[in-house]
């Protein structure tokens, strides 16, 4: 490794006694690294590279990997600090989820529909990172068109869950976790629709933010369902997802669904604490249907809030139990609209018809996955002729009534704490037998998409098996300082990070952690 | 195991091979007979919102308003065109070749 000479101080021997590997490190821990001189952007993804090589086929994390571009561009990077140019990323390695578009790229969104598809054009939310400096590095496995839990419905390979190889690493965005979480990456996107960055995050023990509705451009992501989807950050600690979700967030004109305001000043809220802050418990999740061992690491996790000075009450969200309903008529009504778009003309793999709609049918049954099937064909029905005002009209409306219950709890407290998930990683094969038992462990998540608010999860230890267990912190659309506040100021009592378990993929011959 | 549906979401069957020729997906009989059955489940369960009385509630498409918002009309570049005809399945004359839809 290149490294500068003697007036380093992490040249000591303390230094390298104490100083984790480099793919160990957080992002914001690289980047001080980088800004250092202790390592070079090279040094730094060729370590993530080894790290892939002798992690992956354990993992299955990555679809794509080009080590050759990876590398020029980590060398650009520090050719650009060389010259004194910056970058709040200048050299950082970060993932892409597999449905944003990189310029160049493979995108298939993990179908065999988009087999052979390279991007011609950047996501903004890519480019955002781009022009930071970050190095864009691989793509990563998902749920086929972000439509799953447990990352099973990917057309090419599973992801296995870092902690534990038996069990899933959650979905749709399960490589985005299982990578960050396995430190094969320092960061990564994905995209969240009704869970699909939060529940992976809880899965793999990993920091997951979904935005508020409007908050990061769309522009360039592969839409599942548009008046869900966004975009947002996985990554190793609170400090990195404030980092990234400031740099990602802002007016894009290529999205008119992107809000004008201001990038949200996260960082800002490292030291607040809790005092002086009302936080609210929702009856309706507490109420059953819960692992015993997820409940009392989320409720030990309130009440280390509690300890902090925050101020603990009860709320209500009654109509809780409807959102299911409401999430899987709006999102696969959205489906089947965005989805039309596969027929074979324009872009992926055609298979051939006499006649135009011959062709698209059989490109289409080829080409989709069940799960995909199944969402396309239930949206069509309720969103057709004699059915639209019983299924998709009337869950618009039930959609209101689930804004406005959290309209009303945010007149009493600015964040709620809720598990995750109703239980930590599942084991393969256990749910794909009955997709509506898959949609029913979404229950904790897809209210933030339909209210359009923000959320996070984050580590609050573990079960007694080793798997990690994710608190949900919720606040109100726009804004995210809520969350963070509480956030930082709960990681730095608990310190989860550094009392993780071991990961059940170490690379022979080197230390896990 | 559900309550009375009510007259505006009747308990009818989902015909799984008409919508899916609706959404020009072609089943084969294994996958239809799964889709329907699966379905079916699904929509017993999702016809739990006809026990909530929705009168006057105004539907929301959006979590934000959403306005027509117009930009100055200025021309800006386009994707490159090589870029884009590359992803084709088929094309001639940089164009996109599709099976005769005219007789």
């Amino acid at each position: 490794m290149r490294r500068r000479a003697a007036t380093n101080s992490f040249l000591s021997l303390e230094f390298w006694s104490n100083m984790a590997e480099l793919h160990q490190l957080t992002l914001v821990e690289t980047l001080d690294a980088l800004a250092r001189g202790d390592c070079s952007a090279e040094d730094v993804a060729r370590r993530y590279l080894e790290r892939i090589a002798a992690t992956d086929s354990a993992i299955g994390a990555f679809l794509e990997l080009d080590p050759e571009q990876v590398l020029a561009d980590a060398r650009a990077a520090d050719a650009k600090r060389r010259r004194g140019e910056g970058g709040r990323l200048l050299g950082a390695p970060i993932a892409m989820k597999d449905v944003l578009n990189v310029k160049g790229a493979s995108c298939t969104c993990g179908s065999k529909i988009l087999r052979g598809y390279r991007a011609p054009y950047d996501a903004t939310a890519v480019a955002r990172l781009r022009a930071e400096g970050a190095v864009i590095m691989g793509r990563l496995n998902m749920d086929e068109f972000a439509m799953g839990s447990s990352n099973e419905n990917s057309a090419y390979h599973p992801v296995r869950n870092p902690y534990d190889l038996s069990k899933v690493p959650g979905g749709s965005s399960g490589g985005s976790a299982a990578s960050v979480a396995a430190d094969q990456i320092a960061a990564s996107l994905g995209t969240d629709t009704g869970g699909s960055i939060r529940q992976p995050a809880s899965f793999c023990g990993c920091v997951g933010v979904k935005p508020s509705y409007g908050r990061v451009s769309r522009y360039g992501l592969t839409a599942f369902a548009s008046s869900l989807d966004q975009i947002g950050p996985l990554t190793k600690d609170v400090a990195d997802a404030a980092l990234l979700t400031e740099i990602l967030s802002g007016f894009d004109p290529a999205d008119s669904t992107s809000v004008p305001a201001p990038a949200p000043e996260l960082r800002a809220n490292r030291d607040q604490g809790l005092a002086g802050m009302t936080l609210g418990l929702p009856r309706e999740y507490f109420q059953g249907g819960m692992d015993p061992e997820v409940e009392q690491r989320v409720r030990e996790a309130v009440e280390v809030c509690r300890s902090l000075g925050a101020e603990i009450m009860e709320i209500s969200l009654p109509h809780t139990e409807y959102a299911i309903a409401t999430y899987y008529i709006i999102a696969t009504a959205e489906a089947s609209a965005n989805l039309a778009r596969f027929d074979g003309v324009r872009y992926g793999a055609r298979q051939p018809g006499a006649d135009p709609i011959a062709m698209y049918e059989a490109t289409r049954s080829a080409g989709f996955g069940n799960e995909v099937k199944r969402r396309i064909i239930l949206g069509t029905y309720v969103l057709s002729s004699g059915y639209y005002d019983a299924y998709y009209l009337r869950a618009q409306k039930v959609r209101a009534l689930i804004r406005r219950d959290f309209d009303q709890a945010f007149q009493h407290c600015q964040a709620i704490l809720t598990p995750a998930t109703p239980s930590a990683a599942f084991g393969f094969g256990e749910k794909t037998g009955d997709p509506l038992q898959m949609y029913l462990s979404d229950i904790y998540t897809v209210t933030t998409n339909l209210a359009g608010i923000c959320g996070m999860s984050l580590p609050c230890g573990f079960t007694a098996g080793n798997l990690p267990v994710g608190l949900q912190i919720l606040g109100p659309a726009f804004r995210e300082e809520h969350i963070f506040r509480v956030a930082y100021a709960y990681e730095q009592a608990t310190r989860w990070r550094a009392k993780r378990p071991p990961l059940a993929v170490a690379e022979a011959g080197r230390a896990a952690s | 195991m559900e309550n009375v549906p009510s007259a505006a979401a009747s308990a009818e069957k989902i015909d799984v091979a008409y919508v899916a020729h609706l959404a020009r997906i072609a089943l084969n009989p294994g996958e239809q007979a799964l889709f329907q059955e699966q379905l079916e489940h699904i929509l017993d369960h999702v016809r739990k919102l006809n026990e909530l009385n929705v009168d006057g509630i105004e539907p929301m498409a959006h979590a934000i308003p959403v306005k027509n918002r117009f930009r100055d009309d200025v021309p800006t570049p386009g994707l490159d065109h090589d870029d884009v005809m590359a992803n084709a399945p088929e094309s001639r004359h940089e164009q996109f070749f599709v099976p005769r839809i005219l007789e």
